[in-house]
Protein backbone atom coordinates (compact mmCIF):
# COMPACT_ATOMS: atom_id res chain seq x y z
CA UNK A 1 0.00 0.00 0.00
CA UNK A 2 1.27 3.55 -1.14
CA UNK A 3 -0.58 5.31 1.36
CA UNK A 4 -2.70 5.01 3.68
CA UNK A 5 -6.32 6.35 2.80
CA UNK A 6 -9.18 4.11 4.74
CA UNK A 7 -12.11 5.45 2.62
CA UNK A 8 -10.58 4.36 -0.07
CA UNK A 9 -10.40 1.02 1.15
CA UNK A 10 -13.48 0.85 2.52
CA UNK A 11 -14.39 1.55 -1.18
CA UNK A 12 -12.61 -1.30 -2.78
CA UNK A 13 -14.14 -3.66 -0.14
CA UNK A 14 -17.40 -2.42 -1.03
CA UNK A 15 -16.91 -2.48 -4.83
CA UNK A 16 -15.56 -5.65 -4.51
CA UNK A 17 -18.13 -7.51 -1.98
CA UNK A 18 -20.93 -5.66 -4.51
CA UNK A 19 -18.65 -8.00 -7.67
CA UNK A 20 -18.90 -11.07 -5.56
CA UNK A 21 -22.59 -10.68 -4.39
CA UNK A 22 -23.87 -9.80 -8.13
CA UNK A 23 -21.61 -12.75 -8.97
CA UNK A 24 -22.51 -15.43 -7.05
CA UNK A 25 -26.49 -14.63 -6.85
CA UNK A 26 -27.43 -16.33 -10.14
CA UNK A 27 -25.25 -19.49 -8.53
CA UNK A 28 -27.85 -18.82 -4.91
CA UNK A 29 -30.69 -18.13 -6.91
CA UNK A 30 -30.28 -21.82 -8.73
CA UNK A 31 -29.77 -23.64 -5.31
CA UNK A 32 -32.67 -22.13 -4.01
CA UNK A 33 -34.84 -23.48 -6.87
CA UNK A 34 -33.32 -26.66 -6.59
CA UNK A 35 -35.18 -27.17 -3.21
CA UNK A 36 -38.22 -26.28 -3.59
CA UNK A 37 -41.31 -27.40 -5.41
CA UNK A 38 -42.39 -26.20 -8.63
CA UNK A 39 -45.24 -25.07 -7.90
CA UNK A 40 -43.18 -22.78 -5.20
CA UNK A 41 -41.15 -21.65 -7.98
CA UNK A 42 -43.85 -20.69 -10.55
CA UNK A 43 -45.75 -18.59 -7.89
CA UNK A 44 -44.25 -15.14 -8.47
CA UNK A 45 -42.03 -14.14 -6.73
CA UNK A 46 -40.60 -17.45 -5.99
CA UNK A 47 -39.31 -17.63 -2.45
CA UNK A 48 -35.46 -16.73 -1.78
CA UNK A 49 -34.92 -19.02 0.75
CA UNK A 50 -33.96 -23.03 0.47
CA UNK A 51 -37.01 -25.16 0.52
CA UNK A 52 -37.42 -28.40 1.91
CA UNK A 53 -37.58 -30.22 -1.50
CA UNK A 54 -33.58 -30.96 -1.87
CA UNK A 55 -33.39 -34.79 -1.38
CA UNK A 56 -36.74 -35.28 -3.55
CA UNK A 57 -35.34 -33.09 -6.45
CA UNK A 58 -31.81 -34.67 -6.23
CA UNK A 59 -32.29 -38.30 -6.05
CA UNK A 60 -35.27 -37.39 -8.55
CA UNK A 61 -32.72 -36.19 -11.54
CA UNK A 62 -29.92 -38.69 -10.05
CA UNK A 63 -31.92 -41.73 -10.82
CA UNK A 64 -34.60 -40.85 -13.39
CA UNK A 65 -34.05 -37.48 -15.13
CA UNK A 66 -36.76 -35.06 -15.50
CA UNK A 67 -40.44 -36.22 -16.48
CA UNK A 68 -41.37 -34.02 -19.70
CA UNK A 69 -37.91 -33.79 -20.86
CA UNK A 70 -35.41 -36.13 -21.12
CA UNK A 71 -36.03 -39.34 -19.24
CA UNK A 72 -32.51 -40.09 -18.67
CA UNK A 73 -31.05 -40.45 -15.38
CA UNK A 74 -28.30 -37.65 -14.39
CA UNK A 75 -25.76 -39.83 -12.91
CA UNK A 76 -25.60 -41.64 -16.23
CA UNK A 77 -24.79 -38.16 -18.11
CA UNK A 78 -22.40 -37.66 -15.11
CA UNK A 79 -20.43 -39.89 -15.41
CA UNK A 80 -20.42 -39.49 -19.06
CA UNK A 81 -19.16 -35.65 -18.73
CA UNK A 82 -16.53 -37.29 -16.60
CA UNK A 83 -15.16 -39.46 -19.03
CA UNK A 84 -15.53 -36.97 -21.60
CA UNK A 85 -13.32 -34.40 -19.50
CA UNK A 86 -10.57 -36.94 -18.27
CA UNK A 87 -9.59 -38.30 -21.74
CA UNK A 88 -10.10 -35.18 -23.41
CA UNK A 89 -7.43 -34.14 -20.74
CA UNK A 90 -5.54 -37.05 -20.46
CA UNK A 91 -5.49 -37.04 -23.94
CA UNK A 92 -4.38 -33.61 -25.42
CA UNK A 93 -1.64 -33.92 -22.49
CA UNK A 94 0.02 -37.04 -23.61
CA UNK A 95 0.18 -37.07 -26.98
CA UNK A 96 0.90 -33.16 -26.66
CA UNK A 97 3.92 -34.18 -24.56
CA UNK A 98 5.17 -36.11 -26.97
CA UNK A 99 4.97 -34.10 -30.24
CA UNK A 100 6.70 -31.19 -28.33
CA UNK A 101 9.37 -33.92 -27.19
CA UNK A 102 10.07 -34.52 -30.38
CA UNK A 103 10.02 -31.04 -31.89
CA UNK A 104 12.18 -29.60 -29.13
CA UNK A 105 14.77 -32.31 -29.01
CA UNK A 106 15.30 -34.02 -32.21
CA UNK A 107 16.75 -32.49 -35.52
CA UNK A 108 14.88 -34.46 -38.36
CA UNK A 109 13.11 -33.59 -42.02
CA UNK A 110 10.52 -31.67 -42.44
CA UNK A 111 10.11 -30.38 -38.07
CA UNK A 112 9.29 -27.16 -39.27
CA UNK A 113 6.55 -28.11 -41.10
CA UNK A 114 5.31 -30.30 -38.63
CA UNK A 115 5.47 -27.54 -36.03
CA UNK A 116 3.39 -25.21 -38.44
CA UNK A 117 0.40 -28.09 -38.98
CA UNK A 118 0.38 -28.48 -35.49
CA UNK A 119 0.13 -23.93 -35.24
CA UNK A 120 -2.23 -23.29 -37.45
CA UNK A 121 -4.92 -25.65 -34.99
CA UNK A 122 -4.72 -23.35 -32.83
CA UNK A 123 -6.63 -20.84 -34.51
CA UNK A 124 -9.74 -22.58 -35.35
CA UNK A 125 -12.33 -23.90 -32.72
CA UNK A 126 -14.42 -26.90 -33.42
CA UNK A 127 -17.42 -24.25 -33.50
CA UNK A 128 -16.81 -22.94 -37.12
CA UNK A 129 -15.92 -26.56 -38.71
CA UNK A 130 -18.95 -28.07 -37.16
CA UNK A 131 -20.94 -29.39 -40.44
CA UNK A 132 -17.81 -31.37 -41.93
CA UNK A 133 -16.16 -32.18 -38.94
CA UNK A 134 -19.67 -34.14 -37.87
CA UNK A 135 -19.87 -35.75 -41.35
CA UNK A 136 -16.35 -37.13 -40.78
CA UNK A 137 -17.46 -38.41 -37.51
CA UNK A 138 -20.20 -40.23 -38.80
CA UNK A 139 -18.14 -41.51 -42.17
CA UNK A 140 -16.06 -42.75 -39.61
CA UNK A 141 -18.87 -44.28 -37.49
CA UNK A 142 -18.39 -42.77 -34.25
CA UNK A 143 -21.58 -41.28 -33.94
CA UNK A 144 -22.98 -41.71 -30.11
CA UNK A 145 -19.69 -42.94 -29.26
CA UNK A 146 -17.08 -41.98 -26.50
CA UNK A 147 -14.36 -41.96 -29.42
CA UNK A 148 -16.57 -39.47 -31.50
CA UNK A 149 -17.38 -37.50 -28.02
CA UNK A 150 -13.38 -36.92 -27.65
CA UNK A 151 -10.84 -37.67 -30.25
CA UNK A 152 -12.23 -34.63 -32.56
CA UNK A 153 -11.60 -32.15 -29.05
CA UNK A 154 -8.23 -33.83 -28.37
CA UNK A 155 -6.76 -32.32 -31.95
CA UNK A 156 -5.53 -28.68 -30.23
CA UNK A 157 -2.49 -27.06 -30.21
CA UNK A 158 -2.88 -25.25 -26.98
CA UNK A 159 -0.96 -27.87 -25.34
CA UNK A 160 1.40 -28.59 -27.28
CA UNK A 161 2.64 -25.09 -27.41
CA UNK A 162 3.01 -24.98 -23.59
CA UNK A 163 5.32 -28.11 -23.21
CA UNK A 164 7.15 -26.67 -25.99
CA UNK A 165 7.89 -23.73 -24.14
CA UNK A 166 8.61 -25.45 -21.11
CA UNK A 167 10.86 -27.36 -22.36
CA UNK A 168 12.95 -24.76 -24.09
CA UNK A 169 13.93 -23.89 -20.38
CA UNK A 170 15.21 -27.00 -19.20
CA UNK A 171 18.86 -26.44 -18.95
CA UNK A 172 20.85 -28.04 -22.07
CA UNK A 173 23.30 -29.37 -19.06
CA UNK A 174 21.11 -31.95 -18.52
CA UNK A 175 20.28 -33.36 -21.85
CA UNK A 176 24.27 -32.96 -22.04
CA UNK A 177 25.13 -35.32 -18.68
CA UNK A 178 22.09 -37.77 -19.75
CA UNK A 179 24.07 -38.13 -23.04
CA UNK A 180 27.35 -38.51 -21.94
CA UNK A 181 25.72 -41.44 -19.03
CA UNK A 182 25.03 -42.83 -22.52
CA UNK A 183 21.36 -42.57 -21.51
CA UNK A 184 18.94 -42.68 -24.72
CA UNK A 185 16.24 -39.96 -25.54
CA UNK A 186 13.46 -41.95 -24.00
CA UNK A 187 14.92 -42.80 -21.04
CA UNK A 188 15.96 -39.03 -20.68
CA UNK A 189 12.04 -38.27 -21.56
CA UNK A 190 10.69 -40.94 -18.47
CA UNK A 191 13.65 -40.02 -16.05
CA UNK A 192 14.29 -35.95 -16.51
CA UNK A 193 11.45 -34.73 -18.56
CA UNK A 194 8.42 -36.15 -17.06
CA UNK A 195 9.44 -34.99 -13.48
CA UNK A 196 10.04 -31.76 -14.31
CA UNK A 197 7.30 -31.47 -16.07
CA UNK A 198 4.67 -31.87 -13.38
CA UNK A 199 3.28 -28.33 -12.59
CA UNK A 200 2.44 -28.02 -16.22
CA UNK A 201 0.59 -31.10 -16.15
CA UNK A 202 -1.34 -30.25 -13.30
CA UNK A 203 -1.99 -26.87 -14.37
CA UNK A 204 -2.87 -27.93 -18.23
CA UNK A 205 -5.05 -30.76 -16.69
CA UNK A 206 -7.00 -28.44 -14.50
CA UNK A 207 -7.86 -26.56 -17.88
CA UNK A 208 -8.62 -28.86 -20.20
CA UNK A 209 -10.61 -31.01 -17.79
CA UNK A 210 -13.55 -27.34 -17.69
CA UNK A 211 -13.12 -27.58 -21.48
CA UNK A 212 -13.90 -31.14 -21.97
CA UNK A 213 -16.55 -30.99 -19.05
CA UNK A 214 -18.00 -27.96 -20.37
CA UNK A 215 -18.77 -28.75 -24.34
CA UNK A 216 -21.72 -28.20 -25.50
CA UNK A 217 -21.68 -27.85 -29.24
CA UNK A 218 -20.23 -30.83 -30.29
CA UNK A 219 -21.91 -33.69 -27.96
CA UNK A 220 -25.18 -32.06 -28.85
CA UNK A 221 -24.68 -32.32 -32.24
CA UNK A 222 -22.96 -36.11 -32.21
CA UNK A 223 -24.78 -37.94 -29.63
CA UNK A 224 -28.75 -38.78 -30.10
CA UNK A 225 -28.80 -41.81 -27.78
CA UNK A 226 -29.54 -40.63 -24.19
CA UNK A 227 -26.86 -42.84 -22.68
CA UNK A 228 -24.26 -40.81 -24.31
CA UNK A 229 -25.94 -37.15 -23.25
CA UNK A 230 -23.36 -35.14 -21.23
CA UNK A 231 -25.08 -33.11 -18.41
CA UNK A 232 -24.98 -30.11 -19.55
CA UNK A 233 -26.20 -31.51 -22.89
CA UNK A 234 -29.17 -33.37 -20.45
CA UNK A 235 -30.18 -29.32 -19.23
CA UNK A 236 -30.46 -28.40 -22.46
CA UNK A 237 -33.13 -31.44 -23.44
CA UNK A 238 -34.80 -31.14 -20.18
CA UNK A 239 -36.11 -27.79 -21.50
CA UNK A 240 -38.84 -28.39 -23.33
CA UNK A 241 -40.50 -25.22 -23.86
CA UNK A 242 -41.09 -21.61 -22.60
CA UNK A 243 -41.01 -20.45 -18.78
CA UNK A 244 -43.69 -22.07 -16.92
CA UNK A 245 -43.94 -25.27 -18.84
CA UNK A 246 -40.21 -26.12 -17.77
CA UNK A 247 -39.68 -28.44 -14.61
CA UNK A 248 -37.36 -25.87 -13.56
CA UNK A 249 -37.10 -27.21 -10.41
CA UNK A 250 -35.51 -30.68 -11.73
CA UNK A 251 -33.40 -28.49 -14.56
CA UNK A 252 -32.16 -26.16 -11.73
CA UNK A 253 -30.84 -29.08 -10.06
CA UNK A 254 -29.36 -30.44 -12.71
CA UNK A 255 -27.55 -27.73 -13.78
CA UNK A 256 -26.22 -27.58 -9.64
CA UNK A 257 -24.64 -31.10 -10.33
CA UNK A 258 -23.60 -29.65 -13.82
CA UNK A 259 -21.49 -27.02 -12.32
CA UNK A 260 -20.24 -28.34 -8.98
CA UNK A 261 -17.45 -30.54 -10.33
CA UNK A 262 -15.32 -27.98 -12.59
CA UNK A 263 -16.22 -25.40 -9.82
CA UNK A 264 -14.87 -27.44 -7.21
CA UNK A 265 -11.79 -28.40 -9.21
CA UNK A 266 -11.11 -24.66 -10.49
CA UNK A 267 -11.51 -23.58 -6.13
CA UNK A 268 -9.47 -26.40 -4.86
CA UNK A 269 -6.99 -26.30 -7.49
CA UNK A 270 -6.68 -22.80 -7.91
CA UNK A 271 -2.99 -22.36 -7.56
CA UNK A 272 -2.59 -24.79 -11.08
CA UNK A 273 -5.75 -23.16 -12.81
CA UNK A 274 -4.04 -19.91 -12.21
CA UNK A 275 -0.67 -20.75 -13.50
CA UNK A 276 -2.31 -23.07 -16.79
CA UNK A 277 -4.62 -20.46 -17.41
CA UNK A 278 -1.96 -17.75 -17.85
CA UNK A 279 0.59 -19.85 -19.20
CA UNK A 280 -1.81 -21.69 -21.91
CA UNK A 281 -2.96 -18.24 -23.16
CA UNK A 282 1.01 -16.78 -23.65
CA UNK B 1 15.41 -20.81 -29.40
CA UNK B 2 16.45 -23.76 -29.86
CA UNK B 3 18.16 -26.46 -28.28
CA UNK B 4 21.99 -27.32 -28.59
CA UNK B 5 22.08 -30.90 -27.49
CA UNK B 6 19.76 -33.24 -29.21
CA UNK B 7 19.35 -36.77 -29.56
CA UNK B 8 19.61 -38.53 -33.06
CA UNK B 9 17.10 -40.83 -34.42
CA UNK B 10 15.83 -41.58 -37.72
CA UNK B 11 12.51 -43.00 -36.74
CA UNK B 12 11.86 -41.77 -32.94
CA UNK B 13 10.67 -38.16 -33.65
CA UNK B 14 7.92 -39.04 -36.42
CA UNK B 15 6.61 -41.66 -34.03
CA UNK B 16 6.28 -39.35 -31.40
CA UNK B 17 4.67 -36.89 -33.07
CA UNK B 18 2.54 -39.57 -35.04
CA UNK B 19 -0.69 -39.44 -33.10
CA UNK B 20 -0.91 -35.98 -32.58
CA UNK B 21 -0.44 -35.36 -36.29
CA UNK B 22 -3.13 -37.91 -37.25
CA UNK B 23 -5.98 -36.28 -34.94
CA UNK B 24 -4.79 -33.46 -36.60
CA UNK B 25 -5.07 -34.36 -40.09
CA UNK B 26 -8.37 -36.58 -39.78
CA UNK B 27 -10.56 -33.69 -37.67
CA UNK B 28 -8.69 -30.59 -38.75
CA UNK B 29 -7.59 -30.76 -42.20
CA UNK B 30 -9.82 -33.12 -43.63
CA UNK B 31 -13.02 -31.56 -42.36
CA UNK B 32 -11.27 -27.99 -43.26
CA UNK B 33 -10.54 -29.29 -46.76
CA UNK B 34 -14.50 -30.50 -46.84
CA UNK B 35 -15.88 -26.92 -45.60
CA UNK B 36 -13.76 -25.40 -48.67
CA UNK B 37 -14.98 -27.80 -51.09
CA UNK B 38 -18.86 -27.80 -50.19
CA UNK B 39 -18.81 -24.00 -50.40
CA UNK B 40 -18.07 -23.85 -53.77
CA UNK B 41 -21.27 -26.62 -54.27
CA UNK B 42 -24.79 -26.27 -53.97
CA UNK B 43 -27.18 -29.65 -52.61
CA UNK B 44 -30.33 -29.90 -54.08
CA UNK B 45 -33.13 -30.88 -51.09
CA UNK B 46 -32.47 -34.35 -50.96
CA UNK B 47 -28.88 -34.73 -50.90
CA UNK B 48 -28.96 -36.36 -54.32
CA UNK B 49 -27.52 -34.46 -56.70
CA UNK B 50 -24.66 -31.41 -56.22
CA UNK B 51 -23.51 -28.91 -58.61
CA UNK B 52 -20.47 -27.28 -58.27
CA UNK B 53 -21.12 -23.29 -58.72
CA UNK B 54 -17.71 -21.97 -57.82
CA UNK B 55 -18.25 -18.87 -55.84
CA UNK B 56 -21.82 -18.39 -56.21
CA UNK B 57 -22.44 -19.39 -52.73
CA UNK B 58 -20.29 -16.31 -51.48
CA UNK B 59 -21.95 -13.92 -53.55
CA UNK B 60 -25.34 -15.01 -52.29
CA UNK B 61 -24.34 -15.13 -49.08
CA UNK B 62 -23.21 -11.37 -49.63
CA UNK B 63 -26.72 -10.77 -50.83
CA UNK B 64 -28.22 -12.33 -48.14
CA UNK B 65 -29.84 -9.17 -45.82
CA UNK B 66 -30.09 -11.96 -42.65
CA UNK B 67 -26.35 -12.60 -43.01
CA UNK B 68 -25.54 -9.07 -43.40
CA UNK B 69 -27.69 -8.59 -40.26
CA UNK B 70 -26.40 -11.14 -38.85
CA UNK B 71 -22.95 -9.98 -39.10
CA UNK B 72 -23.99 -6.45 -37.83
CA UNK B 73 -25.31 -8.29 -34.62
CA UNK B 74 -22.15 -10.01 -34.17
CA UNK B 75 -20.34 -7.02 -34.10
CA UNK B 76 -22.28 -5.27 -31.78
CA UNK B 77 -22.49 -8.34 -29.05
CA UNK B 78 -18.76 -8.38 -29.07
CA UNK B 79 -18.25 -5.07 -28.97
CA UNK B 80 -20.58 -5.19 -25.83
CA UNK B 81 -19.28 -8.30 -24.43
CA UNK B 82 -15.68 -7.06 -24.50
CA UNK B 83 -16.33 -3.65 -23.40
CA UNK B 84 -18.51 -4.22 -20.39
CA UNK B 85 -16.34 -7.40 -19.35
CA UNK B 86 -13.02 -5.80 -19.82
CA UNK B 87 -14.31 -2.74 -17.60
CA UNK B 88 -16.05 -4.34 -15.09
CA UNK B 89 -12.83 -6.77 -14.50
CA UNK B 90 -10.43 -4.38 -14.57
CA UNK B 91 -12.43 -2.09 -11.74
CA UNK B 92 -12.73 -5.46 -9.49
CA UNK B 93 -8.84 -6.15 -10.17
CA UNK B 94 -7.72 -2.88 -9.41
CA UNK B 95 -10.09 -3.08 -6.08
CA UNK B 96 -8.64 -6.68 -5.36
CA UNK B 97 -5.13 -5.13 -6.17
CA UNK B 98 -5.33 -2.33 -3.43
CA UNK B 99 -6.62 -4.51 -0.87
CA UNK B 100 -4.61 -6.39 1.62
CA UNK B 101 -7.06 -8.54 3.85
CA UNK B 102 -8.99 -11.24 2.21
CA UNK B 103 -7.71 -10.25 -1.21
CA UNK B 104 -7.12 -14.12 -1.57
CA UNK B 105 -10.94 -14.79 -0.60
CA UNK B 106 -12.48 -12.29 -3.44
CA UNK B 107 -10.61 -13.86 -5.62
CA UNK B 108 -11.84 -17.47 -4.96
CA UNK B 109 -15.36 -15.54 -4.87
CA UNK B 110 -14.37 -14.57 -8.71
CA UNK B 111 -12.68 -16.88 -10.05
CA UNK B 112 -15.52 -19.63 -10.03
CA UNK B 113 -17.75 -18.41 -12.73
CA UNK B 114 -15.25 -19.57 -15.40
CA UNK B 115 -15.70 -23.26 -14.17
CA UNK B 116 -19.38 -22.64 -15.32
CA UNK B 117 -20.35 -24.25 -19.07
CA UNK B 118 -21.51 -21.37 -20.99
CA UNK B 119 -25.05 -23.59 -21.75
CA UNK B 120 -25.38 -24.00 -17.63
CA UNK B 121 -24.77 -19.68 -17.88
CA UNK B 122 -27.48 -19.52 -20.33
CA UNK B 123 -29.64 -21.51 -18.43
CA UNK B 124 -29.10 -20.05 -15.06
CA UNK B 125 -29.59 -16.21 -16.63
CA UNK B 126 -32.82 -17.78 -18.67
CA UNK B 127 -34.79 -18.49 -15.36
CA UNK B 128 -33.51 -15.36 -13.68
CA UNK B 129 -34.71 -13.41 -16.24
CA UNK B 130 -38.13 -15.52 -17.35
CA UNK B 131 -40.59 -13.53 -18.40
CA UNK B 132 -43.13 -14.86 -16.58
CA UNK B 133 -41.65 -16.96 -13.27
CA UNK B 134 -38.13 -14.98 -13.20
CA UNK B 135 -37.40 -13.30 -10.12
CA UNK B 136 -35.80 -10.41 -12.00
CA UNK B 137 -38.37 -10.26 -14.15
CA UNK B 138 -40.56 -9.61 -11.27
CA UNK B 139 -38.73 -6.66 -9.97
CA UNK B 140 -38.46 -4.98 -13.10
CA UNK B 141 -42.29 -5.45 -13.50
CA UNK B 142 -42.21 -3.40 -9.97
CA UNK B 143 -40.50 -0.41 -11.72
CA UNK B 144 -42.87 -0.45 -14.11
CA UNK B 145 -40.34 -2.04 -16.86
CA UNK B 146 -42.51 -4.52 -19.01
CA UNK B 147 -39.40 -7.03 -19.41
CA UNK B 148 -40.28 -9.79 -22.05
CA UNK B 149 -37.03 -11.29 -24.54
CA UNK B 150 -38.83 -13.82 -25.89
CA UNK B 151 -40.42 -11.10 -27.90
CA UNK B 152 -38.01 -8.12 -27.74
CA UNK B 153 -34.83 -8.39 -29.29
CA UNK B 154 -32.43 -5.38 -27.81
CA UNK B 155 -33.50 -7.31 -24.37
CA UNK B 156 -32.95 -10.50 -25.72
CA UNK B 157 -29.24 -9.51 -26.73
CA UNK B 158 -28.97 -7.61 -23.07
CA UNK B 159 -29.73 -11.29 -21.79
CA UNK B 160 -27.10 -12.83 -23.95
CA UNK B 161 -24.78 -9.97 -22.90
CA UNK B 162 -25.17 -10.15 -19.12
CA UNK B 163 -24.87 -14.45 -19.44
CA UNK B 164 -21.63 -13.75 -21.87
CA UNK B 165 -20.42 -11.39 -19.47
CA UNK B 166 -20.77 -12.86 -16.47
CA UNK B 167 -19.29 -16.24 -17.93
CA UNK B 168 -15.82 -14.34 -18.53
CA UNK B 169 -15.37 -11.76 -16.06
CA UNK B 170 -13.26 -14.49 -14.03
CA UNK B 171 -11.03 -14.89 -16.91
CA UNK B 172 -10.35 -11.27 -17.70
CA UNK B 173 -10.43 -10.50 -13.76
CA UNK B 174 -7.53 -13.18 -13.37
CA UNK B 175 -5.03 -11.89 -16.41
CA UNK B 176 -5.80 -8.08 -15.06
CA UNK B 177 -4.72 -8.67 -11.57
CA UNK B 178 -1.68 -10.90 -12.92
CA UNK B 179 -1.01 -7.60 -15.18
CA UNK B 180 -1.57 -5.19 -12.04
CA UNK B 181 0.80 -7.15 -9.71
CA UNK B 182 3.57 -7.16 -12.52
CA UNK B 183 3.87 -3.01 -12.10
CA UNK B 184 6.93 -1.86 -10.22
CA UNK B 185 5.21 -0.63 -7.05
CA UNK B 186 8.27 2.23 -6.75
CA UNK B 187 6.31 3.60 -10.59
CA UNK B 188 3.39 4.31 -8.21
CA UNK B 189 5.63 5.55 -5.28
CA UNK B 190 7.13 7.98 -6.87
CA UNK B 191 4.03 9.14 -8.61
CA UNK B 192 2.23 9.43 -4.77
CA UNK B 193 5.19 11.07 -3.27
CA UNK B 194 5.38 13.71 -6.83
CA UNK B 195 1.62 14.34 -5.63
CA UNK B 196 -0.58 12.19 -7.66
CA UNK B 197 -3.76 11.25 -6.43
CA UNK B 198 -5.15 7.19 -6.52
CA UNK B 199 -7.19 8.31 -10.13
CA UNK B 200 -4.73 10.32 -11.61
CA UNK B 201 -2.09 7.87 -10.86
CA UNK B 202 -3.99 4.82 -12.14
CA UNK B 203 -5.46 6.55 -15.81
CA UNK B 204 -1.36 8.26 -16.43
CA UNK B 205 0.94 4.85 -15.22
CA UNK B 206 -1.66 2.16 -13.93
CA UNK B 207 -3.52 1.91 -17.43
CA UNK B 208 -1.23 2.57 -19.75
CA UNK B 209 1.47 0.10 -18.55
CA UNK B 210 -1.69 -2.45 -18.75
CA UNK B 211 -2.52 -1.71 -22.14
CA UNK B 212 -0.84 -4.82 -23.81
CA UNK B 213 -3.30 -7.34 -21.22
CA UNK B 214 -5.82 -4.92 -22.24
CA UNK B 215 -5.24 -5.55 -25.90
CA UNK B 216 -4.55 -9.09 -25.48
CA UNK B 217 -8.12 -9.64 -23.19
CA UNK B 218 -9.39 -7.43 -26.28
CA UNK B 219 -9.08 -9.99 -28.90
CA UNK B 220 -9.68 -12.97 -26.58
CA UNK B 221 -12.63 -11.65 -25.36
CA UNK B 222 -14.10 -10.77 -28.87
CA UNK B 223 -13.14 -14.55 -30.38
CA UNK B 224 -15.30 -15.44 -26.89
CA UNK B 225 -17.95 -13.38 -28.42
CA UNK B 226 -17.30 -15.09 -31.77
CA UNK B 227 -17.47 -18.81 -30.72
CA UNK B 228 -17.89 -19.68 -27.24
CA UNK B 229 -21.15 -17.86 -26.58
CA UNK B 230 -22.99 -20.62 -28.78
CA UNK B 231 -23.67 -22.51 -26.06
CA UNK B 232 -25.45 -19.37 -24.08
CA UNK B 233 -27.33 -18.36 -27.41
CA UNK B 234 -28.92 -21.93 -27.78
CA UNK B 235 -29.80 -22.46 -23.96
CA UNK B 236 -31.45 -19.19 -24.10
CA UNK B 237 -32.51 -17.15 -27.03
CA UNK B 238 -32.03 -19.53 -30.02
CA UNK B 239 -31.01 -17.02 -32.06
CA UNK B 240 -34.38 -14.87 -31.83
CA UNK B 241 -37.11 -12.82 -31.59
CA UNK B 242 -36.55 -12.87 -35.31
CA UNK B 243 -32.86 -13.18 -35.85
CA UNK B 244 -32.15 -10.41 -33.11
CA UNK B 245 -29.16 -12.67 -31.37
CA UNK B 246 -28.61 -14.63 -34.44
CA UNK B 247 -24.75 -14.24 -34.10
CA UNK B 248 -22.63 -15.71 -37.16
CA UNK B 249 -21.57 -18.75 -35.40
CA UNK B 250 -25.18 -19.82 -34.82
CA UNK B 251 -26.40 -19.05 -38.33
CA UNK B 252 -23.81 -21.62 -39.33
CA UNK B 253 -24.97 -23.96 -36.83
CA UNK B 254 -28.70 -23.38 -37.63
CA UNK B 255 -28.12 -23.53 -41.61
CA UNK B 256 -26.75 -26.66 -41.73
CA UNK B 257 -28.12 -28.46 -39.18
CA UNK B 258 -31.83 -27.00 -38.90
CA UNK B 259 -32.17 -25.75 -42.50
CA UNK B 260 -29.48 -28.56 -43.95
CA UNK B 261 -28.38 -25.83 -46.07
CA UNK B 262 -24.93 -27.66 -46.76
CA UNK B 263 -23.54 -25.30 -49.29
CA UNK B 264 -24.55 -22.34 -47.65
CA UNK B 265 -23.28 -23.32 -44.25
CA UNK B 266 -20.02 -24.31 -45.44
CA UNK B 267 -19.27 -21.32 -47.64
CA UNK B 268 -20.26 -19.60 -43.45
CA UNK B 269 -18.00 -21.55 -42.09
CA UNK B 270 -14.86 -20.41 -44.56
CA UNK B 271 -15.56 -16.48 -44.04
CA UNK B 272 -15.83 -17.53 -40.09
CA UNK B 273 -12.06 -19.32 -40.37
CA UNK B 274 -10.84 -16.53 -42.41
CA UNK B 275 -12.16 -13.71 -39.48
CA UNK B 276 -10.42 -16.15 -37.08
CA UNK B 277 -7.29 -16.02 -38.87
CA UNK B 278 -7.01 -12.41 -39.50
CA UNK B 279 -7.62 -11.91 -35.28
CA UNK B 280 -4.86 -14.53 -34.70
CA UNK B 281 -2.47 -12.64 -36.90
CA UNK B 282 -3.45 -9.64 -35.20
CA UNK B 283 -2.72 -11.24 -31.84
CA UNK B 284 0.45 -12.77 -32.67
CA UNK B 285 1.76 -9.29 -34.06
CA UNK B 286 0.61 -7.54 -30.86
CA UNK B 287 2.80 -10.57 -28.76
CA UNK B 288 5.66 -9.63 -30.65
CA UNK B 289 5.24 -6.21 -29.88
CA UNK B 290 4.92 -6.96 -26.36
CA UNK B 291 8.21 -9.08 -26.74
CA UNK B 292 10.20 -5.65 -27.95
CA UNK B 293 8.38 -3.50 -25.10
Amino acid sequence: MVENRPWLTVFAHAVLILGVVVVAFPLYVTFVASTLTLDQIVSVPMPLLPGDQFLENYSQVLSAGSTKGSAAPVSTMLTNSLIMAVVIAVGKIAISIIASFAIVYFRFPLRIFFFWMIFVTLMLPVEVRIIPTFKVVSDLGMLDSYAGLTLPLIASATATFLFRQFFLTIPEELAEAARIDGAGPMRFFKDVVLPLSKTSIAALFVIQFIYGWNQYLWPLLITTNEDMYTAVIGIRRMMVGGDAANEWHLIMATAMLALLPPAAVVVLMQRWFVKGLVETEK
Amino acid sequence: MEKRVVFRSAWLPYALLAPQIAITIVFFFWPAAQAVWYSFQIQDAFGLKTEFVGLRNFADLFQDSHYLDSFKITALFSVLVAGFGIALSLMLAAMADRVVRGALGYKTLLIWPYAVAPAVAGVLWAFIFAPSIGIFTYVLKRMGIDWNWVIQGDQAMLLVVIASVWNQISYNFLFFLAGLQSIPKSLIEAAAIDGAGPTRRFWTIVFPLLSPTTFFLLVVNVVYAFFSTFGIIDATTQGGPAGATQILVYKVYYDGVKAADLGGSSAQSVVLMAIVIALTVVQFRFIEKKVQY
